[in-house]
Order: structure tokens, then sequence, then C-alpha cells
């Protein structure tokens, strides 16, 4: 057995460099560029990323190429990047999640209340939050493997009950942050800072970057992250070479719901309060970073760390363009040409293999 | 025998009509939202007026702010349910005026509460905050607080969203106003040139908000001392991102609402001091508007010198100054909604 595997791994590998042989002999530097970006597909937008804070600093100096400013774009998109990391996910697996954010602030407002209205240990109140995240996102999985719903109606549907369900249950109160302070300050764990230099860290925003360094590297070299991909490409034949479809699935979105409860748990971090009125556009916000970071939406292309510079794109883009003094209309109008410019790009990109 | 029947018939409905006229008024009230404690505060001041004055109430909101289509939906459901009158917080406020119309033109009074249609005379009346005036306090306290140093502040103003709506729009003149800053065109806000105006960002009104435009604002001046909020979510998102730069104790935070939370933010020290206003006692009016016009057709009278009935406000701080009247946090607790 082992034998016939190595064999066929051989033969895989020959393949792909004389595939790769045939095309740079071919064609010229633009097509070789095209190949680079075609196998590492988070490089086209750390370039976007990198000549937009370039720009950006060009035309502000320092008041924009500071530790400060820098770090504070980190802080902005923190919420929106570790939602991103979930949205991506299920991204890869050519589905699509509506109810992220819900999940998000449902899991912050249980996390606030189990403490406030219950007297619950703020460390056991978290575990409840993290729980609840992970148990909506089991919903969505099961609709999705076992009912086999498609998964923007199942999202589009529990985004609706959850956000409900969150307003009812919290009565739409705030949780003051000078009350979390005083008695359950675990809650504002994420929102610690610490400084190096003048650049300012929180926790939330050392989660969001180990997360995704943690979920690039699972997606590269586990069995399971290979299958997340194998599946979104291709189910049927991931379902032939022995992937078990159906757990994949499920195990995606529930992922995703206990990525989108730490979210949560960031948020009373950011915020310093629980309120149930937030993070209402994180799942538009989520889909943007995952679109502009270069994921396909049809599943099974894309690197997770691209969403993470597709969330710092937009935090670049909202800073620079409202210290220029631009109107925030300004704001929207660019992202709305980055989504389309990334599509485009990525169009562009899968020709490679045509 | 005929004759009989159709005489006995017409006074049937007689008593019918006057029994449905007398016992089964009906209101209704439709809100922005019904999340938003301070619609909830107000539907249930309605509520509560409606039980006391055996008025039959229906109530509906939008799904989310800016909601027009569930509001247009909910007052022709009140049409069809043959509604004496209805109070009304539109999301849109112009586009809403045709359904206003059809509903008066089906015998209904309709109330504008806390927000004025565009134009203001489409309702029958106006039942709302002066937003101007609790602009006006809060800047007129900001000044006399900071004193001589009124006259090199840094001003950070958290405004609601970009469209500028009318309330946004009147408590930022308003603070200007007060603080005596020259607001130019009133209608809108950011053609001022005073250089005490560090900027302009937009919040939703909510914490998440107040503090990116808290951050962004900072970005540009660090040294702002001054940050008037368009609400107390807004400013307590705003104290959260001074607290992370270790700027909380020496700025000055004014805001507009009056919410218990908010209240308790003036006794704590986060925000300096905020205008309160009274949603409950608008619906309770309006509830009552209602009942007189079904009894006897009267319609109410807005506040002299006002085009709207105005229901107060009332500056709570902790830190009274002379020249601005106001009342503790402690007593604005007593009365403070949501």
């Amino acid at each position: 057995m082992s034998k016939s595997d190595s064999y066929e791994d051989i033969v895989k590998t020959r393949r792909e460099e004389n595939f790769a042989e045939f095309q740079d002999e071919h064609h010229g530097i633009m097509h070789r560029f095209q190949h680079t970006l075609h196998v590492t597909p988070a490089l086209v937008p750390l370039i976007v990323l990198v000549l937009s804070i370039v720009i950006f600093g060009a035309l502000l100096g320092s008041r924009f190429f500071s530790p400060f400013a820098l770090t504070l774009i980190l802080q902005q998109v923190q919420i929106v990047g570790i939602v991103a990391a979930a949205q991506s996910l299920i991204i890869l697996t050519a589905g699509i999640d509506l109810s992220v954010g819900a999940i998000t602030v449902i899991s912050s407002v249980i996390m606030g209340q189990m403490t406030f209205r219950y007297g619950i240990p703020p460390a056991i109140s978290v575990v409840i939050g993290l729980a609840f995240g992970t148990l909506c996102g089991a919903l969505n999985g099961l609709l999705i493997s076992r009912m086999k719903l498609p998964p923007f109606i199942v999202t589009l549907g529990t985004w609706q009950i959850i956000l409900a369900t969150n307003y009812l249950y919290s009565r739409n109160e705030t949780i003051r942050a000078q009350d979390i302070e005083a008695n359950a300050p675990l809650l504002q764990f994420m929102g610690t800072k610490f400084q190096l230099g003048g650049a300012v860290f929180t926790f939330g925003v050392v989660f969001m970057i180990v997360l995704m360094l943690l979920m690039a590297w699972v997606l590269r070299h586990t069995a399971w992250g290979r299958h997340v991909y194998a599946v979104g490409d291709d189910p049927e034949a991931a379902q032939l070479s022995g992937v078990n479809v159906k757990a994949t699935i499920m195990s995606v979105y529930m992922i995703a719901g206990l990525i989108c409860a730490f979210a949560g748990w960031a948020l009373i971090g950011r915020l310093g309060s629980v309120s149930p009125t937030s993070a209402y556009e994180a799942n538009i916000e989520s889909i943007t970073a995952v679109v502009i970071g270069g994921i396909s939406l049809f599943g099974g292309r894309g690197s997770i760390l691209g969403a993470l510079f597709g969330a710092l794109i937009v935090g670049v883009f909202t800073l620079g363009l409202r210290l220029l003094g631009a109107d925030a209309q300004w704001t929207y109008f660019f992202i709305g040409v980055l989504i389309i410019a990334a599509v485009a790009v990525d169009q562009w990109i899968r020709k490679v293999s045509a | 025998m005929k004759k009989f029947l159709a005489v006995s018939a017409l006074a049937l409905s007689a008593t019918a009509g006057a029994a449905f006229a007398q016992d089964d008024v009906t209101a209704c009230i439709v809100t922005k939202t019904d999340t938003n404690p301070f619609f909830v505060k107000m539907r249930e001041g309605a509520a509560s007026k409606a039980e006391e004055l055996g008025i039959n109430l229906m109530t509906f909101a939008g799904k989310y702010d800016g909601d027009h289509e569930s509001q247009a939906q909910a007052i022709e459901t009140c049409i069809a349910s043959g509604a004496k009158g209805i109070l009304l917080t539109a999301s849109d406020t112009s586009s809403i005026v045709s359904s206003v119309k059809q509903a008066q033109d089906a015998g209904a009074i309709v109330i504008a509460l806390d927000t004025p249609l565009d134009p203001a005379s489409a309702a029958n009346a106006t039942f709302a905050t002066d937003n101007f005036k609790a602009g006006e306090l809060i800047g007129q306290w900001a000044k006399a607080k900071l004193g001589d140093a009124a006259a090199d502040a840094k001003i950070a103003f958290l405004d609601l969203n970009v469209s500028q709506p009318t309330v946004g729009v009147l408590r930022d003149q308003g603070f200007m106003q007060g603080f005596g800053i020259d607001i130019k065109d009133p209608a809108r806000y950011g053609d001022e040139d005073d250089p005490r105006i560090v900027g302009h960002d937009v919040t939703q009104g909510n914490e998440e908000g107040g503090r990116k435009a808290m951050e962004n604002l900072l970005a540009q001046d660090p040294m702002i001392n001054v940050v008037y909020t368009i609400n107390e979510p807004a400013a307590a998102g705003a104290y959260e991102a001074l607290k992370s730069l270790g700027r909380e104790k020496d700025v000055l935070i004014v805001s507009v609402d009056g919410g218990c939370p908010g209240v308790q933010n003036i006794a704590d020290g986060v925000i300096g001091a905020t205008s309160q206003q009274y949603p409950l006692e608008m619906a309770s009016k309006g509830i009552e508007a209602i009942a007189q016009y079904a009894k006897d057709g009267t319609l109410p009278q807005p506040t002299e010198g006002k085009d709207f009935f105005d229901t107060g406000v009332t500056l709570v701080t902790d830190q009274p100054v002379e020249g601005v009247e106001s009342i503790d946090a402690a007593k604005g607790l007593d009365i403070c909604w949501g």
C-alpha cells in the first residue's frame, strides 16, 4: 500500500513540474507573473495593501505613517478581521455565511448577561458564550450538510433568527463599560493594551493575527485543511476520494461559529461595554474583506491570509481618507471599486490554468 | 313593515356606530424600530395611556432604522383597521408624507413624535424635543465650564450619519450656537470655519461607531479637549477611545438623550453633561390628543412660538455652572428612560 502511494506521489509531482515548465517556456514575463500570483493567492492583496500604505503615507506624512496610526488601523479592523477568518473557511467550501455578525453579537451579549443577569463567574460566562457561538454554527452546518439546503438561504434565515433572539433576550439593553470593569474585568480581557514604542496593541489584535497564521498553517498542512479545499473545489470528487464531505462542512461551520464567538469576546474588549446593536454589518464587511483578499467565492481557491490583508486594506482606506478630510462616502466608493477590481484580477489569474 | 325595518336598521347602525366611536377608538403607533430603548419607552408610554383611556392600541415598527417600507405598510394597515389617529416616528420624513396624506383622507389624524415630517406641516401635530435647544444647553454648559479656555478649545463633533438627518443637524448646530461658534447655514454642518473645530465624523449612534469616530478625529488632532456626541452610546464609545490614550480625565464629553445608562455615566463622570428628553411624555400626550380628537374633533395646539408641541428638555449634570439651569444625575435617574 505504502509503496503504491508513494508511486502516485511521484507521478503527481512530475506532472506538475512538466506543466509549469511548459507554461514558462512559451510565455513572457507577464505570464510568469500571472503564474506566481496563481500559486500564491495572497500576493495580490499584499501588494495592494503595501501600495495603499505607501500612497497614503506619501500624501499624509507622519500623521498616517506613524506607529500610532498604523496600529490604530489594526485595532479598528480586529473584529472584522476575526470574523473574516470564519468567513474565509466557509467561502473556501463554496459556502457563504450571512449570520456571522449576528453570532458575534449574540455571543458577546450572552457572555455579558450570564454574568450580570445570573451572577455566573465571568470565566464560565465566556465559555458559555463560546459554546453558544459554536452551537449557532452547528445549526447552520446541520441544515447545510444534512438537509442539503443552500448556505445562502440557511444563513439568511439564521441571521434574522439569531439577531431577533439577540434583541429580545438582551431587551436591547447595554451593559455599561464601568460596570463590567468593576465586576467582571475578564470580559474586557481582549481589550488589554500593551505598547511597543509608539505602537499600541491589544490582545484582540494579537488574537486576530495569531488566529490567521494558525488557520493558514492548518489549512495548508493538515488533512482537515486539505479536505476543506477539496470539498470547496469539487465535493463529488472529494467524496469519491474518501473525504467525509458532510463531516467536513459540519466542522467548518462549527469552527466558524466558535471564531465568531471569539470575535464577540474581542468586541467587548474593544467597546468596553456589551451593546446588542454592534457588529450589525460584520457579515457584509467580512465578505468584502474575503473578496478583496482574493478568495474565490466559487470555493476551493485562495489563502486565508488574503482575508487579513483584505480587512487591512479596507482599514487603511477608511482611516487614510478620513485623515485626508474626505467625505465618508468616498470610503464606500473606493471599497466598491476594490471589490470589482479584486474579482477582475481573480478572473485574469484563473486564465493561467485554462 | 319595510319602512319599520329600514328605520330600525338605521337605528341599529347608528347605535352601533356610536358604540364604536365611544368604546372602540383605535389608535396606532409606528416607530422606527422596536429594539431601541427610546422607542420601547415610547411604546410603553402610549400603551399605558391607551389602557387608561380605553383606547385600542396597535403597535408597529420598522425592522431597522431607516426601514421606510415597513412603516408605509403599517400606515396602510392602520387605515384598513379604521384607526382614529396615528403616532409616527418617521424613518424617511419626506417619503412617508404620501402615506400620511392617505391616512388623513381616511379620517385619521397623524401626529409626528420625536421626528418632524418634511414638511413639518404634513402632520396634524408634532410632539417632539426641541433638538436645537438640547444642543444649545450642552454648548452653553461646555462654554461656561471651560471659562477662558473656551477661546482656544479643540472640539470634535461625533454626529449620526453621513446623510445629516434633521435631528443630528439641529443638535450639532445647537451645540455650536450655545458654545459661541458662527454656524453659517443652520440647515447643515461642516460649512463652519471656526478654527476650534477639529472635525466631524459619524457614529451611527452606537458605541462601536463612537469609538471609531473618536479615534479617527484623535489621529487628526490628539489635543482635542471637547467632544460633542449625538447620543450617549456614542459618548460611551468616545470615552473608551480616550481612555485607551489615557486622555479620559482631561476631555469634556457632552451628549443628548437622557437614557438611564447615559445618566448613570453622568454620575460616574464619563459624560460631563447631557440634555435629557422625554419619549414617554411624547407618546402619552399623543394618545391624549387622539382621544380628544375622537371625542370632539379638536386638534392639539403647538407650543407658543414654535411649530411643534415641545415636550421639554432638561440639562443633567453633576457639575452645574452659572447661568445654565440643570438637574443632578440622581434626579435625572428618577425620570430617565430605557
